[in-house]
């Protein structure tokens, strides 16, 4: 694959609940190594685009082509390109009955294959990866918000995705956690990782991103760098929702 | 009307199970465990006629009981899953499938189920007592656990499948993996409590000539006409069993929360 070809490609994606359009002529292409940040006002239809990438949610019309593969084409197996997307919840979504190294290694085992002996190891380095090594035997309910959403961070990474999707991961915690777990989404963007982020966190946004979108109502409205996203936003819904939420 | 508050009461027929956090020596359940206990020893040592004797006659219908009770719960559970399943399912022919299967098994009742199978196809294929004693009741109780199964599996927060779905795992692996060990948790206390409740109802095939506990008491008061004894006996025999059973389900539900706070 040419390297200026896009890893993720949106084309002229529709869905619709009803008569509510979630999403309207989404067109938007994602290259490795991208960070992008999505933005919007709550039913803008940005998570909707996020859970579409790996289908989670189906569009109605439109193609979403993900490492050259169009996933909504009958017969393609969806499972094998979701190994290649990691997701991270805004509810974290641990495996609850799973001990924290046993939720990191389950799908590298079950899926890719490897020994339990290198997805142990590789799991552990991974939680060194989001400093939370000491609780690598604990159950998940023991653990703090800030530390379930690392550990899933680290779930999704032990698949070793090529991009990472980040759907409002901070937007469950409590303010004192929250730096936590940006902290290792900006050392995940440092090591080169292609992210795509629905956040709210305008300061992570700022320093992480190389493209913003701004989307409402199902539409992209806007996308840009993000010095020009904040200081010089055009789009009037835009200038409005910085207005709200700065 | 519109704006009336509607509850909904569950009532189970099932023994109740006793609470394993309840660490109290006086409960329900171990007054009637310990009266039931007390009653059939000092009956056995005091009148040692008939009631020993009565005891021993009816043991070997225990024996029976059992045996159609964990054959019937043992085809019920796959039978129970498949229909749960199927009544979550978005292929429409096997949703249907299942919630007919559920609709007409519950609109039945179990001893019409037991005299189709016994005398009505029995005169096409002959069943033996205690193969239509199971048949029927793995088909009956199979019906009431994919409705256990339903709510169990429905009970699992959305999230948990779409996170192994979005690590890459297929659906059945999914179900395995992620679904069915939690669902456990909420579907094994109903599953005791089913057993329980069959267990009672295995009573029903006595009429069938199958030996089981009541058969066999009842064949007992028959040549010695003690009726009252008899059934005083038989009635003991089955509250200490469903007792016994509803401490065992308690147990569990206690061991399989293990990963809770």
């Amino acid at each position: 694959m040419s390297a200026n070809q896009p890893i993720i490609s949106v084309r002229k994606a529709y869905k619709f609940y009803g008569q509510l359009s979630a999403l309207s002529d989404v067109s938007l292409d994602i290259f490795s190594g991208e960070k992008v940040v999505i933005i919007g006002p709550s039913g803008s239809g940005k998570s909707t685009l996020l859970r579409s990438i790996n289908r989670l949610e189906t569009i109605d019309m439109g193609n979403i082509i993900v490492d050259g593969v169009d996933i909504n084409e009958p017969g393609v197996n969806i499972n094998t390109i979701r190994q290649e997307l990691g997701m991270v919840f805004q509810n974290f979504n641990l495996f609850p009955h799973k001990t924290v190294l046993e939720n990191l290694t389950m799908a590298p085992i079950t899926l890719r294959k490897i020994s339990g002996a290198e997805a142990t190891g590789m799991a552990l380095e991974l939680l060194q990866k989001v400093n939370i090594s000491d609780k690598a035997a604990a159950y998940p309910s023991t653990l703090s918000g800030g530390q379930q959403q690392r550990v899933a961070i680290a779930r999704a990474l032990a698949m070793s995705p090529k991009i990472m999707l980040f759907d409002e991961p901070t937007s469950a915690l409590d303010p004192e956690m929250i730096g936590e777990v940006l902290d290792v989404m900006v050392n995940l963007a440092r090591e080169g990782m292609t992210m795509v982020c629905v956040t709210h966190e305008m300061g992570f946004a700022r320093e992480v991103a190389d493209r913003m979108i701004f989307m409402d109502k199902g539409e992209i409205l806007e996308e840009g760098r993000p010095a020009h996203f904040f200081d010089n936003p055009r789009h009037p819904r835009l200038q409005k929702f910085l207005k709200q939420i700065l | 009307m519109s704006n009336s508050l509607r509850v909904r009461i569950e009532i189970s027929d099932g023994a109740s199970i006793p609470d394993p956090k309840d660490r109290r020596l006086i409960t329900a359940w171990s007054i009637s465990f310990a009266g039931a206990i007390l009653a059939l020893v000092l009956l056995c040592v005091f009148r040692e006629d008939p009631f020993w004797l009565m005891l021993q006659f009816i043991s070997d219908g225990v024996v029976v009981t059992f045996e159609i009770t964990i054959l019937a719960i043992l085809v019920s559970i796959p039978l129970g899953l498949i229909t749960g399943l199927g009544r979550l399912s978005g292929i429409r022919a096997f949703n249907l499938l299942a919630s007919t299967y559920v609709e007409v098994i519950r609109g039945i009742p179990l001893l019409v189920q037991l005299f189709f199978l016994y005398y009505g196809l029995g005169k096409f294929f002959g069943l033996g007592g205690i193969p239509a004693a199971v048949i029927a009741m793995s088909f009956c109780y199979g019906a009431y656990m994919g409705e256990v199964f339903r709510a169990g599996i429905s009970a699992v927060p959305k999230g948990q499948s779409e996170a192994a779905r979005s690590l890459g795992f297929n659906k059945a692996q999914t179900l395995l993996m992620v679904i069915m060990p939690q669902a456990w948790r909420t579907i094994l206390p109903p599953i005791g409590n089913e057993f329980i409740a069959m267990l009672k109802d295995t009573s029903l095939v006595s009429i069938l000539a199958v030996a089981d506990i009541l058969r066999r008491g009842t064949e007992y008061a028959g040549r010695y006409f003690n009726y009252f004894e008899t059934y005083t006996l038989i009635a003991l025999v089955y509250l200490i069993i469903t007792l016994l059973l509803s401490k065992g389900v308690s147990f569990m539900e206690a061991r399989l929360n293990y990963y809770e706070r």
